[in-house]
Order: C-alpha cells, then sequence, then structure tokens
C-alpha cells in the first residue's frame, strides 16, 4: 500500500553526483520534495545550491564537460532517461534566475513567449494566459495599461514578477528560484514572497535563497548544503530551531557563510 | 605646494609632444576625407550644373564621342547589382554567423572563423577571376540552354548583373558574417537560459530570442555590406558586362549585362577627354553621395542602440 507520505513526493532525488569538469560539485544528494510544498535550499556561496537546482531542469547540460551520476525523478519519471525530451521537461518545470532576464520585448510577448513557442496561436486565448498569468504574479494591476511596453522599462522588482508571469504562463508543475529576490528592494521582494506563498496552492516550489530568515517565512522544508553534499533537511521550523547537526546550526547561528 | 605643476620637467614635455603628434595624424585623416570629397566636387559639380543635374541623373544615354552623359543605366546597374547581392549575401551570412556562434562545434568554429578571415583579405581581382572562369560559365549554360526561350541574345552571354550581384556577395559575406556574429555573440547568456528554461527548442531561441536580440548589429552588418559592395570595383568590372543599359523589367533582368557607377569610371577614365572626365567626376559624386547616405544610416543605427 501507498501511504500519504509516498504519494505526495513530486521530486525524489538519489544519490546524486555532479561534476564540473574535475570539480565534483554535488556529492551524493539524496532528497525528496513533496508536491505543493516550497522547498528552501541555504548553504553558504559556492556549496552547490544553484548547481542542484539546474540539475532539475537540466540546464546544466548547457555547460560542456559536465558530468551527472544517480538518479533524479519528477513525477515518477528518471528526467536524465535517455528517452526523454529536455525541452518537453523544461515545458512541466519552470524557473526564475537572480537576475530578472526578461526579453527586451514588449511585456505582452515575454508572458506569451512560453506558450507561443509551445504551439499556441489564437490570440484571445493568449490574452486571457497573459491575463491570468499577470494577475498570478501580482502585477496586473501595474501593467494592465502598458501591456505593449518593452520590458526593460519595468522596474527591477516588477521585472522579476514578470519572470515569474513568464513562467506561470506555461502552468508548469514545477517552480525552479535561484535567489529570485537578491537584486530586489525590501517592498518588492516583500511582494515576491508573498507570491511564492499563493504559488504553492498550484506549484511546487524549490528555492535557493542566502536569506535565512526569508526561508523561515516562506519554505516547509530546508535542506542545507556544505561543500558539495546536503547536511540536513527538515522541515524548516526544525531546522532553524533544532538543527541536529553542528555544521548547520554553526551555519544558522552565524558563525561562518 | 606639494602637487604643484613643473613646467619644464622631462615627461610633461614629452607628453605634450605626443599628444601634439597624435592630433596632427587624426588631423591628417580628416583633411584627406575633406581634399577628397573637394577634389572630386570641384571637378564634377560645374560639370553637372553646366550640364543639368536632372539630365545627369535620369538620363538614360551615354555617349561620350556624342557629349551625351546620361548616368541613369549606370544607377540602375548599380543598385540592382547591390540590391541582389545583398538578397543573396545577407540571409547566407546571418545563417552562417548564426551557425558560427550558436551551433558549430568549437573545433568547426576554429577552422571557419580563420577561413572567413582570409575570405575577407582575397583581392577582388581574384575573386572575380574566380567569377569570369566559374561563374560566367554556369550562367552562360543556364542562359543557353534551358532558359534561351526566354531571353533575347543579349541575355545570353553569361555577363550580367546576376554575375555581378553573386561576386558582391562573395565579397560582403565575410564582413555580414563577422559583425553580426559579434553581435550574436554579445546577446547576454540570461536571455538564451530564459528561453531554453521555457521549454523552448534550440532553434526557437535562435530565431525568437537570439537574432531579434542582435537585430541592430545584424541590421548594420548589411547595412555595411551595401556600402562594401556599392563602392566595389574591380571584381565586378570583369563579370558584370559594362553594357550602358537598363535591363528588361522581370526575371529576365537579371541575366542583362551592365554598368556600375564604379565601373563607367574605372573603365573610361584612361581615355577621357577634358569633358568626358569631368563627367567621370561627376559620376565619382554620385557614388559618394550613396555611401554618404549608406554611412549616415549605420550611424542612425548605431545611435538608437546605446
Ligand atoms: N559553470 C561552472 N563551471 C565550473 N565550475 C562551476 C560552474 N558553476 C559552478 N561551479 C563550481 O561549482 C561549485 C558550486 O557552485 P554553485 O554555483 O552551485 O554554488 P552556489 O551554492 O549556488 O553559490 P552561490 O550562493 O554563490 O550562488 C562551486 O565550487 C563553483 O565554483
Ligand atoms: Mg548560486
Amino acid at each position: 500500500m501507498i501511504n500519504q507520505e509516498e504519494r505526495n513526493v513530486k521530486i525524489a532525488v538519489e544519490q546524486l553526483d555532479f561534476f564540473y569538469g574535475q570539480t565534483h560539485a554535488l556529492n551524493s544528494i539524496s532528497l525528496d520534495i513533496k508536491e505543493n510544498e516550497v522547498f528552501a535550499l541555504i548553504g553558504p556561496s559556492g556549496c552547490g545550491k544553484s548547481t542542484f537546482l539546474r540539475t532539475l531542469n537540466r540546464m546544466n547540460d548547457l555547460i560542456p564537460k559536465t558530468r551527472v551520476k544517480g538518479s533524479v525523478q519528477i513525477g515518477g519519471q528518471d528526467i536524465y532517461d535517455p528517452d526523454v525530451d529536455v525541452v518537453q521537461l523544461r515545458k512541466s518545470i519552470g524557473m526564475v534566475f537572480q537576475k530578472p532576464n526578461p526579453f527586451p520585448i514588449s511585456i505582452f510577448d515575454n508572458v506569451s513567449y512560453g506558450p507561443r513557442a509551445h504551439g499556441l496561436k489564437n490570440k484571445k486565448e493568449l490574452m486571457g494566459i497573459v491575463e491570468e498569468s499577470l494577475r498570478q504574479a501580482a502585477l496586473w494591476d501595474e501593467v494592465k495599461d502598458r501591456l505593449n511596453d518593452n520590458a526593460m522599462s519595468l522596474s527591477g522588482g516588477q521585472q522579476q514578477r514578470l519572470c515569474i508571469a513568464r513562467v506561470a504562463a506555461i502552468k508548469p508543475e514545477v517552480i525552479l528560484m535561484d535567489e529570485p529576490t537578491s537584486a530586489l528592494d525590501p517592498g518588492s521582494t516583500t511582494k515576491v514572497e508573498a507570491l511564492i506563498n499563493e504559488l504553492k496552492q498550484n506549484y511546487t516550489v524549490v528555492i535557493v535563497t542566502h536569506n535565512m530568515e526569508q526561508a523561515a517565512r516562506i519554505s516547509d522544508k530546508t535542506a542545507f548544503f556544505l561543500n558539495g553534499y546536503v547536511v540536513e533537511t527538515d522541515e524548516t521550523n526544525q531546522l532553524f530551531t533544532n538543527p541536529k547537526e553542528k555544521q548547520t546550526k554553526d551555519y544558522i547561528t552565524g558563525k561562518f557563510g | 605646494m606639494k602637487f604643484q605643476k613643473e613646467r619644464n620637467n622631462k615627461s610633461n614635455i614629452e607628453e605634450g609632444i605626443v599628444k601634439k603628434v597624435l592630433f596632427v595624424m587624426a588631423l591628417t585623416a580628416i583633411t584627406s576625407l575633406g581634399l577628397i570629397a573637394f577634389f572630386i566636387f570641384n571637378e564634377g559639380m560645374p560639370f553637372m550644373i553646366d550640364y543639368g543635374i536632372a539630365d545627369f541623373i535620369f538620363g538614360t544615354e551615354w555617349d561620350p564621342s556624342n557629349q551625351v552623359y546620361g548616368i541613369f543605366p549606370m544607377i540602375v546597374g548599380s543598385v540592382i547589382a547591390t540590391l541582389l547581392a545583398i538578397l543573396i549575401g545577407a540571409p547566407i551570412g546571418i545563417a552562417v554567423a548564426v551557425y558560427l556562434v550558436e551551433i558549430a562545434p568549437p573545433k568547426v568554429a576554429r577552422i571557419i572563423r580563420p577561413a572567413i578571415t582570409l575570405m575577407e583579405g582575397i583581392p577582388s581581382v581574384i575573386i572575380g577571376l574566380f567569377g569570369m572562369v566559374v561563374m560566367l560559365d554556369v550562367i552562360r549554360r543556364l542562359a543557353r540552354g534551358p532558359l534561351s526561350e526566354y531571353l533575347p541574345a543579349g541575355y545570353q552571354t553569361g555577363y550580367s548583373v546576376l554575375a555581378g550581384a553573386i561576386i558582391l556577395a562573395i565579397m560582403i559575406l565575410p564582413t555580414i558574417i563577422s559583425i553580426s556574429a559579434d553581435s550574436i555573440r554579445a546577446v547576454p547568456n540570461e536571455y538564451k537560459e530564459a528561453a531554453l528554461a521555457l521549454g523552448s527548442s534550440k532553434w526557437q531561441t535562435i530565431y525568437k530570442v537570439v537574432v531579434p536580440a542582435a537585430k541592430s548589429g545584424v541590421l548594420a552588418a548589411v547595412i555595411l555590406g551595401v556600402g562594401r559592395a556599392i563602392g566595389e570595383t574591380m571584381a565586378i568590372i570583369m563579370v558584370v558586362g559594362n553594357t550602358v543599359q537598363i535591363p528588361e523589367a522581370g526575371w529576365e533582368g537579371i541575366f542583362a549585362p551592365v554598368r556600375t557607377l564604379t565601373g563607367n569610371i574605372a573603365l573610361e577614365m584612361g581615355y577621357a577627354g577634358p569633358e568626358h572626365r569631368q563627367a567621370l567626376f561627376a559620376t565619382g559624386i554620385i557614388l559618394f553621395i550613396f555611401i554618404i547616405i549608406i554611412n549616415s544610416i549605420t550611424l542612425v543605427l548605431r545611435k538608437k542602440e546605446d
């Protein structure tokens, strides 16, 4: 019999190793990430958080001379299986980057980029998706009268929310976020955090953050990375108030990092 | 005062001299441009005004022995050859640039890149030779063979605006490739990552994100190509036939031998009498104006980009 625990696992990572040429960036990572969960990755700079995140949508494939070992299952399917179509995979795994990176085209075209690339042509349907996604990203009211303006004319915080809308528009199952608020002012950060809270209704969210308060505020579970290893994974409350490992404790109390 | 200027310090004097020398050199460049312009206008302008600017530009007959100087056929020849060259060269050049930057394995790119640089350095007379031997033959076979029933006899020699355009296309390819490759390379990686992460294929990413993001540079490359094509002389004289005529409208026209502005000057300067000579300088003025217009477009585009 499958119990509740197992059935909800969305992303199952087992014994994952990752190499940049000779650099062994990830060491035997095993993690389970559940559906509709916000899962935070914390750890000092260079410990492998981004690398791990990018193994989940195979963005690391773009970097030459990299190697993966072990397995990553998403929705029960091994994404490193040779039969997997990476383009299809990325349609169901959205990604928000550290630096807001809208395309230098109109706001409308940014949000509709994904659905269009996936073959949707109907203007009305596209408009519907654009509005829905911008509402989800809490940006609709600010931009509804200027959808044809270039996305570069938005503020940094708005650009990042636009990038989130752009991801929402492809209706992914999982959203990966790599320090999505590190380039934003406090006001925009608050908005994006509120947004993440909303997003977990519909998506599984994996988020890298340097900001431990942020991890504590928004995530259900947290994994602490160090030098390419996962030191500890636990309920966020638990990990921050009662860490099992000494290294975790040292990190969250600011002894290093 | 600790930081007071030393008036007669040796290095200060040296610096002053170097500055002046460089300034004079810069001045030389500008002066020679000014001199060339002045010289051409000085020789050609009075004639053009005398003859009538409209008659000169729109006159369709060029017969120096009877003092008839209409350069419209040459303008048409230059414009058609250039446009056709761009039509052929730009898509190929842009495609090669995309391939080079986005698709080619590093090993292949390492071979292609120096080859393109080398191509840029080939003297145009050599490319003209290739055109005369290989291309004229191919076009002649085509014109005398399957197309012979559609083409007038004068269009069947192989010497044609088409041959000229292909030669020009070959000559502007390196420029178009290297400049558009630069601007494609300059497209921030973030755009590509964003597009790929949204589940667009590599090909979609290239034509929907990368090339549009590089479009001002690509356009500048094409316009630079236009400038080069319209000014090219040697190679085009060798293949274009140099007949003063306006090609028939319609596709047959591309098989017509024509003469370009540049060819007109180069071919006749050697034996021209005084008035004829002035008419050739006036031809130079028209060419000069074309080049200035093209360069201004490039400048405007560059400005827009900043
Ligand atoms: N493209 C790359 N090529 C080679 N090595 C890389 C590359 N990207 C990352 N690394 C190395 O892999 C290790 C993990 O890097 P990663 O970017 O995943 O760290 P991170 O935890 O995200 O750090 P930060 O918090 O600074 O973003 C580092 O040692 C880094 O130098
Ligand atoms: Mg990182």
